[in-house]
């Protein structure tokens, strides 16, 4: 005869909050405010600003210029209600911008949550910057760009004259996940261009997708994408597993 | 046609019905995104007099979007019941008003059900506070059945969602697990993949059918994959309780989410095919929820709720068992705040009841939405005195693949403990017999999996 099952057995198999016991219907206590940390967070996160020194750092030692730009939202509560501002590049940041004709062009943006941007983007950028060059192509000036959604790439792509144009974006937070960096692939990036027109690479994060091994999958698409002539839903992500570096 | 009232020597004018139920709409982000939102609260009064003083009868002659241009139109126009609309045929939206607040009761509503065009009842609720939503739809009565009885007076069910970021099946199986032993599970354990492909439908349902069986448990399994992927997994001999399928309310969303009329006729006949149900046929589940189709950009300048109402009468023509508003889902720049998202949930609610579903209410929002979980308390209150049918239960108000914030299990037990409702009755039996609500007490878990040791 076996000891009966507890239920606490259940939180071995999932990260899902099971087995939280029960306080009359209601949840005890801390499991009450271990949630309320964690919206809490997650709030907090919705709202912080880009650091953008980790960023500028890791451009200048890879021989990179930094240009700082921003969306037409004026903040961040116009930014949530107004996604179309958050698309818009100002008038005054699209004339400061560079030209960098045909070149591969990185945006580095807050999106919709910031926290992991300045962690993960400087990792990413380190990583997958050697591999494009090795690969033959033109690494354009780093773009920081404030209040941005992902189509305020196509506007700041369009103003550059880039070749290709990776924008890597904070990602909505959940409760579980706070630091989630995604990435964007467009080719030809001009204003108009729909998400069916680009390839995304999403939970870059220490518990999710390791920067290094994004940045391998970031340069496969770029050769790709290169190869084909688009980025989208024709340029299929079949990159082989053993490409990928042990975790 | 054109409308016009005065509001304090002002005339305001609206150039057509959608445009007249647009500016009547109370304040939304996603009508302001749209531009079709009321410029000011006196053009949105005015427009909800003008919207009063208009005859129901109306809504027969004028579509918000032409018959030609869509076929939810046509579905809506076509299935139109004019002697089950006969009883209010003469009334103005104001008058209906009154008259559901009234002289209507439960047999009359079920009665007229079939006689309302969704634009109808999206139109009365716009000229509505949260308690009129709410004492109207308690009066309406919708039953369907698959292995349980749904929406009995004195039920509220609850989905069980056990979703995993990786469609992991011990994860899946653990918070199964957890929400049957806290009393959810009756309207239907389903999950959402992650990965919308054959192999995990398939894998999940095997799972899903397994779990059901060796319990004996008195309810209906759901992989809430594209129908597309679950048509395949019926052809296959896969264990398809029930199809599930997001819908919009025009021709341009339902084409966004990959569906058609056809398909989701295609699919019912499908499933019913399958003969799994034992005490009825029911066999569909729909998600809908306002913004969709601007999303979409296929609203044809109609309000959000408008279209959302319209979703309705696509689910309607497929008798499902469940149909739920994902409320909070879409995000802030559609519903931006508690306020916003508990009123859609309550229109959503009042709306699908009148049009005879059996409407339930994922009432839930995301971490960049003006929400917490107090707003979700009393949404989901609000919601078990409307009578809603269902809502969603999971682990601890936190679903780990969606990244968003739904009911928990224990939201359950609160709303059917404050309220006196109970589970569907063949439900709430299994759960006496199994002996669950004074294991969970004890922290006893007296069912268990091989895969979980």
């Amino acid at each position: 005869m076996t000891a009966p099952a507890r239920w606490a057995t259940l939180r071995r198999f999932t990260t899902a909050r099971v087995a939280l016991g029960r306080a009359g219907h209601a949840l005890p206590t801390a499991a009450h405010l271990d949630f309320q940390e964690a919206h809490a967070l997650a709030r907090d996160a919705v709202h912080a600003a880009l650091d953008p020194a980790p960023v500028a750092a890791a451009a200048a030692a890879l021989d990179l210029a930094v240009v700082a730009v921003a969306s037409e939202a004026p903040d961040r509560r116009a930014y949530l209600l107004r996604p179309d501002l958050g698309r818009r590049l100002r008038a005054a940041d699209a004339q400061r911008l560079p030209a960098a004709p045909g070149a591969f062009v990185f945006v580095v943006a807050d999106g919709l949550c910031a926290t992991g941007v300045s962690d993960h983007a400087p990792a990413l950028l380190r990583a997958a910057v050697p591999l494009l060059r090795a690969a033959g192509m033109s690494v354009g000036p780093v773009v920081i760009a404030s209040q941005a959604r992902v189509a305020l790439g196509d506007a700041i792509g369009e103003a550059m004259g880039a070749g290709m144009l990776a924008m890597l974006i904070g990602e909505r937070p959940g409760l579980t996940a706070l630091d989630s960096l995604g990435v964007y692939l467009t080719a030809a990036p001009r204003r108009g261009r729909t998400d069916a027109e680009r390839n995304c690479i999403s939970n870059i994060r220490p518990a999710g997708l390791q920067p290094a091994a994004a940045a391998v999958k970031l340069a496969w698409l770029a050769g790709a994408a290169r190869r084909l002539g688009e980025t989208g839903v024709r340029l299929k992500d079949e990159q082989p597993a053993t490409a990928l570096p042990a975790p | 046609m054109a409308f016009a009232h005065s509001i304090g020597g002002t005339l305001y004018r609206f150039s057509d019905l959608r445009t007249l139920l647009a500016r009547a709409s109370p304040p939304r982000s996603g009508d302001a995104l749209a531009g079709v939102a009321a410029a000011s609260a006196a053009e949105r009064v005015a427009a909800q007099r003008a919207l009063a003083e208009l005859p129901l009868r109306h809504f027969l002659h004028e579509a918000v979007i032409p018959y030609e241009a869509d076929e939810v139109t046509r579905l809506i126009q076509d299935r139109h019941d004019a002697a089950a609309f006969a009883p209010v045929a003469h009334m103005t939206l104001g008058g209906f008003r009154d008259w559901l607040l009234g002289a209507a009761d439960s047999a009359a509503l079920t009665a007229l059900a079939p006689g309302l065009m969704p634009e109808m009842a999206a139109g009365v609720s716009k000229i509505m506070r949260l308690q009129d939503l709410v004492a109207v739809a308690a009066k309406c009565r919708v039953v369907t059945r698959f292995r349980n009885t749904i929406g009995l007076p004195g039920t509220l069910s609850i989905r069980l969602q056990p979703n995993d970021p990786v469609d992991d099946p011990r994860g899946v199986a653990a918070a199964i697990l957890d929400g049957l032993l806290l009393g959810a599970g009756d309207a239907v354990i389903g999950v959402n993949p992650a990965t919308d492909n054959i192999e995990t439908t398939r894998r999940v349902l095997d799972l899903l059918d397994m779990v059901r069986t060796r319990f004996d448990i008195p309810t209906q399994s759901c992989v809430l994959a594209h129908v597309t992927t679950t048509l395949r997994a019926i052809e296959q001999g896969a264990p398809v309780d029930l199809v599930f399928q997001s819908i919009g309310g025009t021709e341009g969303v339902n084409r966004s989410f990959g569906v058609s009329l056809t398909l989701l006729a295609e699919a019912r006949a499908a499933a019913l095919s399958l003969k799994r149900g034992t005490l009825g046929d029911n066999v569909m589940y729909f998600e809908t929820g306002q913004g969709s189709a601007l999303s979409a950009e296929a609203h044809h300048g109609c309000d959000q709720q408008t279209i959302e109402a319209r979703a309705y009468a696509v689910a309607r023509e497929f008798a499902p068992l469940l149909v739920n508003s994902v409320v909070g889902f879409i995000g802030p720049e559609y519903l931006f705040d508690g306020k916003q998202i508990t009123r859609a949930g309550l229109e959503d609610h009042f709306c699908g009841k009148l049009l005879g579903l059996p409407m339930g209410v994922d009432v839930c929002y995301t971490n960049h939405a003006e929400a917490d979980q107090d707003d979700m308390d009393a949404l989901l209150t609000l919601l078990g005195v409307a009578g809603v049918t269902y809502v969603m239960g999971v682990p601890g108000a936190d679903d780990v693949m969606l990244a968003y914030q739904s009911t928990s299990f224990h939201d359950g037990l609160y709303v059917r403990a404050a309220l006196g409702k109970r589970p569907a009755p063949e439900f709430a039996a299994w759960m006496e017999r199994m002996g669950l609500d004074a294991a969970s007490h004890a922290g006893a878990l007296p069912l268990t999996l091989p895969d979980l040791r």
